[in-house]
């Protein structure tokens, strides 16, 4: 990646330092993966949105590497009806609760999980079983060209662990919900989150990531996930981050035979946001279906970039992203299908639609296939446009008012992602919550 | 001995190679190559002062050529290349069949379609670029009586200026790219075009590009003028012959259309693609662009791409009067080691404009193939409409496709619709044909042929055939 804007940030450097000499108790390989990360950070930089940097291209993350950041600040204070308002929430869902970046016990919830699976705080997994992980940490997110992923790695410290042995099922979803309380100030969190799913293993997680602070606070996140052969995890990620907010989160998935893998990402908020997924089907009969929907207002700008890596034979991807930007937000779509040579019979659409809903907005879509073998159906298709005026004069014809019609094509154009969503529980809660900026969003915008 | 005299000693390919006698500047670029090649050419000062400017712009990138498309090659050295080389005898050109490249006849005898009968027969006015000189038109009182300059772009500089200095650079300026600069700074010749009001060209005009001099570059530069209401279709053939070596080839290509104006340019780039090994071939660096100037014009391009060791090109068109056209229609082909990154941009500027892309690759051997496609709606642009359809079709397991779109949509009046497909032959149809009798080879050219069928359909009769021909000559061996 080429890049640098800033100097080295030794802001970064400086709350590395003051990290590591509290960190001494942490495993060897860690702290040697950490300064690695951190060498590697410093030579990267941040990205720098000029031509010929393709990965941001669209995405200037210059307000981020000229934030004034605190690193050591400590949490504030959250309660459980706080959390129940902010997100969607059953009591029966094992959760682990992070404010303002920290673990909060209290608010943490593991009982009913069945027998044998491991839900633990990254630090309490790194002090008890550091073993079970260094095979996996830090290998499935690369570091060493992503300078994001980079500098969460530098500051690895805590987040979640999820280890699922082979054959369990969980009929509950995991729940690993990041919330930054109002009075936090412009924090930043680097919080990490590993799941080891073993052979025929079933589960969903649901990381969230949610805020009514107003602050310009920064959450840089990485998932690391690993699906043994046969397993199937069902994946969702709810960004909803404090209107100020920048937020970059990293998922990356390595899938081995027969593994199928669902990720719904919907995106509301932030004021600079990055989604970074990427899928390595690693091994024959991989499948992964992938959906995301995102609502942008005001200045907002988000971008999804996804990768989907076909490197065996036989492996599907689905890609279905929606976009719907209102007032003068903007944002990017960037999927790309690599097929490599070899992976014979592999199966991937990909697709990318966007609704325009008023001037001022901007969507950038750069949906690719990079196809190097012959035997394989990909397909992949992008639109962008206003709402079918046929069918907005179709439901107005028949007595709706215009903001009302429009609200109906609105939510209509929403629900093919939210209606999909693996986890059922989320579905209500999303219509419920998504149907209010829509609806609100309607009135600014010219008839 | 004399530059001309060692090149002429050096070895070379099984290809052809005209013995024709040349005025050479030894290799090398600097200032004063520039202003040889400026006076050689005997232009006004005006001439030689954008070409400098261009140079030193050019400079200002320091070899920064474009690293971003999917093609590598080692660095060109860009002093080892000669910069001008004329024929000395002016009427030395590829004007009869002798002097045609006996590899290319002997295409065109597979293709079953004289050369230079061909034209006749249908009527094209050529003006052949020899290398770097324009060496003959044909045609030329029939257009002259209908105003319609036809010249090679010299001519055009000391004939007609005023052309010169209100179009020259207006679509494509010298700051454009790396090698728009390098083109604007060392170009030799190439074709103008200017079709005043309301005259519909009755013959289609046509240019014949070809790289003859061991070690040149070519540099033309093609300046088309639609006035209102005028009409143009314009064709542009190019070939090489075989050298172990690889040649440049950076041109330019201007296209004006004002009000109610309609271009149609149809390219059919069969540069000498190196061996099956990947020596040799010609890198085809070019940009083509045109713009959509005036209300209700329409610019049309259409290519197939045979050729060449690297393709980069791009052919554009800019929007910018209302209710303006652009279209593009484009089958890459690429077999043994050829790479192709090629697509088109289309900037929607004003109310009301449309453009098309349809998009067929094919690629076959080692080859590397990638759309790389740019649809830009700016905010002004209301109601805009983009439709594009980029289909790719592999032949054999070590080849490659990629599918490159940008879409970035300023307004939310506009509708841009993107779909791709990558597939091989289809087995299914494939049976189909083979049931009822038809051998496998020819049951995957019909197939293939099908596949570029709505490419083929909009290039003009007699470049449809050969086209098609073209196609089945290229993929010689990789189907079947």
């Amino acid at each position: 990646m080429p890049t640098v804007t800033a100097p080295p940030t030794s802001p970064y450097q400086s709350a590395y330092d003051s990290l590591a000499s509290q960190s001494a108790q942490q495993p060897a390989w860690l702290r040697d993966l950490r300064r690695n990360a951190m060498q590697r950070f410093a030579h990267l930089g941040f990205p720098t949105a000029r031509r010929g940097n393709e990965p941001w291209k669209y995405t200037s993350v210059a307000p981020i590497a000229q934030a004034a950041l605190a690193h050591d600040a400590a949490a504030g204070a959250a309660t459980l009806a706080h959390l129940k308002r902010l997100a969607p929430w059953r009591d029966a869902w094992p959760r682990l609760v992070f404010v303002d970046g920290r673990y909060n016990a209290r608010l943490s919830s593991c009982d009913s999980l069945p027998r044998g699976v491991r839900l633990h705080t990254l630090a309490h997994a790194l002090a008890t079983d550091p073993a079970a992980l260094e095979p996996h940490l830090g290998h499935i997110a690369s570091w060493t060209d992503d300078a994001f992923v980079a500098l969460n790695t530098a500051f690895l410290a805590d987040g979640a662990v999820l280890i699922i042995p082979p054959g369990a099922v969980l009929e509950e979803p995991v729940h690993i919900l990041h919330v930054v309380t109002d009075g936090a100030g412009a924090i930043a969190a680097h919080p990490r989150t590993l799941v080891l799913a073993g052979d025929r293993s079933r589960a969903a997680i649901i990381e969230t990531f949610v805020s009514a602070s107003g602050a310009a606070y920064f959450t840089n996140a990485v998932t690391e996930i690993v699906a043994a052969p046969s397993a199937q995890i069902a994946h969702a990620k709810l960004m909803l981050e404090g209107a100020a907010s920048y937020h970059v989160g990293g998922t990356c998935v390595r899938q081995a035979q027969d593994s199928a893998f669902t990720s719904a990402s919907i995106s509301s908020g932030a004021a600079l946001a990055r989604n970074n997924l990427a899928i390595l089907l690693a091994s024959p009969g991989a499948s992964c279906n992938l959906s995301g929907l995102s609502l942008t207002a005001g200045s907002q700008h988000l971008d999804n970039t996804l990768s989907v890596d076909h490197a065996a034979p036989h492996t599907t991807s689905r890609q279905i992203y929606k976009g719907i930007l209102d007032g003068q937000s903007r944002a990017v779509f960037v999927g790309r299908v690599l097929v490599r040579q070899g992976a014979t019979k592999a199966d991937a659409v990909q697709r990318s639609k966007n609704l325009l809903l008023s001037r001022g907005a901007e969507i950038d879509a750069k949906p690719s296939l990079e196809i190097l073998t012959d035997d394989v159906r990909c397909s992949h298709g992008a639109t962008a446009g206003e709402l079918d005026q046929s069918a907005l004069f179709y439901l107005m014809s028949r007595g709706l008012p215009r903001d009302a019609a429009r609200s109906l094509l609105v939510q209509a154009f929403a629900s093919e992602i939210i209606q999909s969503l693996a986890i059922a529980p989320l579905r209500t809660w999303l219509d419920r919550r998504l149907a209010l900026p829509l609806a609100a969003s309607h009135a600014e915008v010219p008839a | 001995m004399t530059t001309a005299d060692r090149l002429a000693q050096k070895e070379y390919g099984y290809g052809f190679v005209s013995p024709v006698e040349a005025d050479t500047l030894p290799k090398g670029l600097s200032e004063d190559t520039i202003r040889l090649i400026s006076q050689k050419k005997g232009e006004p000062e005006f001439m030689l002062e954008w070409r400098l400017k261009a140079y030193r712009h050019w400079l200002t990138l320091e070899g920064q050529s474009p690293a971003w498309a999917n093609v590598s090659h080692d660095p060109i050295d860009f002093q080892d290349i000669i910069y001008y080389s004329a024929p000395k005898g002016k009427t030395d050109g590829p004007k009869n069949l002798q002097e045609v490249d006996p590899e290319i006849l002997r295409a065109f005898e597979k293709l079953g379609i004289p050369l230079e009968e061909q034209k006749r027969l249908s009527g094209i006015a050529v003006d052949a670029v020899f290398d770097s000189v324009s060496v003959a038109t044909t045609y030329k009182d029939t257009l002259d009586k209908l105003g319609i300059i036809f010249c090679s772009f010299s001519e055009a500089v000391k004939n007609h200026p005023d052309l010169i200095k209100k179009y020259l650079g207006s679509v494509v300026p010298y700051t454009d790219n790396f090698y728009a600069a390098l083109n604007a700074a060392v170009f030799s010749d190439g074709s103008f075009a200017y079709i005043p009001k309301g005259v519909r060209c009755p013959v289609e005009l046509m240019t014949y590009f070809r790289i003859n001099q061991a070690d040149t570059g070519q540099f033309e530069r093609t300046l088309i003028v639609a006035d209102e209401s005028a009409y143009v279709s314009y064709l542009e053939g190019c070939t090489a012959p075989s050298r172990k070596r690889n040649q440049l080839h950076a041109a330019v290509v201007e296209l004006v259309a004002l009000d109610n104006a309609e271009i149609k340019y149809s390219t059919l780039q069969n540069w000498f693609p190196g061996d099956a090994e990947g020596k040799g071939g010609v890198y085809n660096f070019v940009t083509k662009r045109g713009k959509a100037l005036g209300r209700k014009s329409k610019i049309s391009w259409t290519q197939v791409e045979t050729g060449s060791a690297i393709t980069w090109k791009y052919p554009s068109v800019i929007l910018q009067g209302d209710d303006s056209v652009g279209e593009f229609y484009s089958v890459a082909l690429v077999n043994n080691r050829q790479q192709a990154d090629t697509g088109t941009k289309m900037i929607h500027l004003g109310k009301n404009t449309r453009s098309t892309i349809i998009s067929k690759g094919i690629s076959a051997g080692r080859g590397q193939n990638t759309y790389r496609g740019l649809v830009r709606i700016l905010p002004g642009a209301e109601h805009a409409r983009n439709y594009t359809q980029c289909d790719s079709l592999l032949l054999g397991s070590a080849c490659s496709a990629s599918t490159v779109p940008y879409i970035e949509v300023r307004n939310p009046t506009a509708q841009v619709e993107h779909e791709a497909s990558t597939s091989k032959v289809s087995d299914d149809q494939l049976f189909y044909c083979m049931q009822r009798g038809i051998s496998e080879e020819d049951a995957r050219f019909m197939i293939i042929n099908g596949f570029c069928r709505e490419i083929f359909k909009e290039l003009p009769w007699e470049f449809a055939v050969e086209a098609s021909q073209l196609l089945k000559v290229s993929l010689e061996g990789a189907v079947g």
